[in-house]
């Protein structure tokens, strides 16, 4: 979910490995992100909308991944992933460092680019 | 009572105005400046700039001692973030979010948000029920009794008109508390108030039987 550069990218990446991959996104112009030879899905829509997620298949889904700039909207779609779809392993961006865990006590993996980045920088300091 | 509102647009204006006038204490938590600006210059010192759904933010606003949070932004990802983390993190007693997508009420309550207020519906029905073009509509639910308060028409050749209440085969503990006929004074009614075309019913009906009771009234 969410077509940006980093959802875009990641669903490149993981279509070259052979996965079956469907980007989910709002704007239709965002798919401009994909490669011409993406083979994956690209699915217009809302991804807190159940309906919406059914169709785009979420009920076969072994990942879901929500990478939107809104750290709320990726909370809640992650969530529905989860709680509702039951779906195995479910990754969200959450860029607020303190309530990356909070959303990990929820079930979902929340990722905190801010605190990736920091750590980064800090080894490269350091190194 | 410390009462914190997520958003200062124009429901938590009015709602921080109201929960003031009561006595209450109140902070209003909003992260577009002007908007804040706005309230404190009709409100005093009761505004905090921020997003709601960051911990930092929520911290600052004393959200250890706060009883109840209530989130009326118009964005409901916005609302069920704070409430949750006011809940599950902060364990505040009463959490209440406004969702804007009424499909989003079943997804709250599976995410741990059971108290939702429906923006969309609760418009919908009072214009419902200005129109006079609908059968039943739906004034107030009280969601964990299951019960509703509802305004019905009687229809146009409808099964009650002409009849009496008490021979009109009302669900089991529906009561009919108040007849509206056009130009008269609304009346309490008894099992003998005999009902016309084009009266106003205002009724306490259990949500499971809403149809089964529309269906009394429902004109041809």
């Amino acid at each position: 979910m969410g077509c940006g550069r980093i959802g875009a990218e990641l669903a490149h990446l993981l279509d070259v490995e052979g996965h079956k991959v469907t980007v989910i996104d709002v704007d239709n112009a965002s798919f401009d992100e994909l490669p011409p030879d993406f083979s994956g899905m690209a699915f217009l829509g809302d991804a807190t909308d159940e309906e919406v997620l059914r169709k785009a298949g979420m009920e076969q889904a072994d990942v879901f991944v929500a990478v939107t700039r809104d750290d709320e909207l990726n909370a809640m779609a992650a969530q529905i992933a989860k709680q509702i779809f039951d779906v195995p392993k479910v990754l969200c961006r959450i860029y607020d460092p303190l309530r990356e865990d909070f959303y990990s006590g929820l079930g979902v993996e929340a990722i905190s680019p801010t605190r990736v980045f920091v750590r980064l920088l800090k080894e490269r300091l350091e190194g | 009572m410390y009462v914190i509102v997520v958003g200062g647009g124009d429901v938590g204006h009015y709602l921080g105005k109201q929960l003031l006038d009561e006595g209450h204490e109140v902070l209003v938590i909003e992260k577009d400046a002007r908007k804040c600006e706005h309230i404190e210059e009709e409100l005093g010192d009761i505004c905090l700039c921020g997003e709601a759904s960051e911990i930092a933010i929520l911290e600052k606003g004393g959200i250890t001692r706060a009883e109840m949070v209530i989130a009326v932004t118009g964005e409901d990802e916005d609302n069920l973030a704070a409430c949750q983390i006011a809940k599950q993190k902060f364990n505040v007693p009463r959490v209440i979010a406004r969702i804007n997508v009424p499909r989003n009420e079943k997804i709250f309550a599976k995410l741990g948000i059971e108290c939702v207020v429906d923006a969309v519906y609760l418009v919908s029905e009072h214009i419902k029920a200005e129109t006079m073009l609908f059968p039943l509509t739906r004034l107030f639910s009280i969601k964990d009794k299951g019960l509703e308060i509802v305004l019905v028409r009687v229809g146009k050749n409808s099964p009650a008109v002409g009849k009496p209440i008490g021979e009109l085969s009302l669900p089991l503990g529906s009561v009919v508390s108040s007849v509206i006929s056009h130009g008269e004074e609304s009346q309490i009614p008894t099992v003998n108030t005999v009902l016309r075309e084009g009266d106003q019913l205002i009724c306490l009906v259990s949500t499971e039987n809403i149809d089964l009771f529309q269906a009394i009234f429902r004109g041809s």
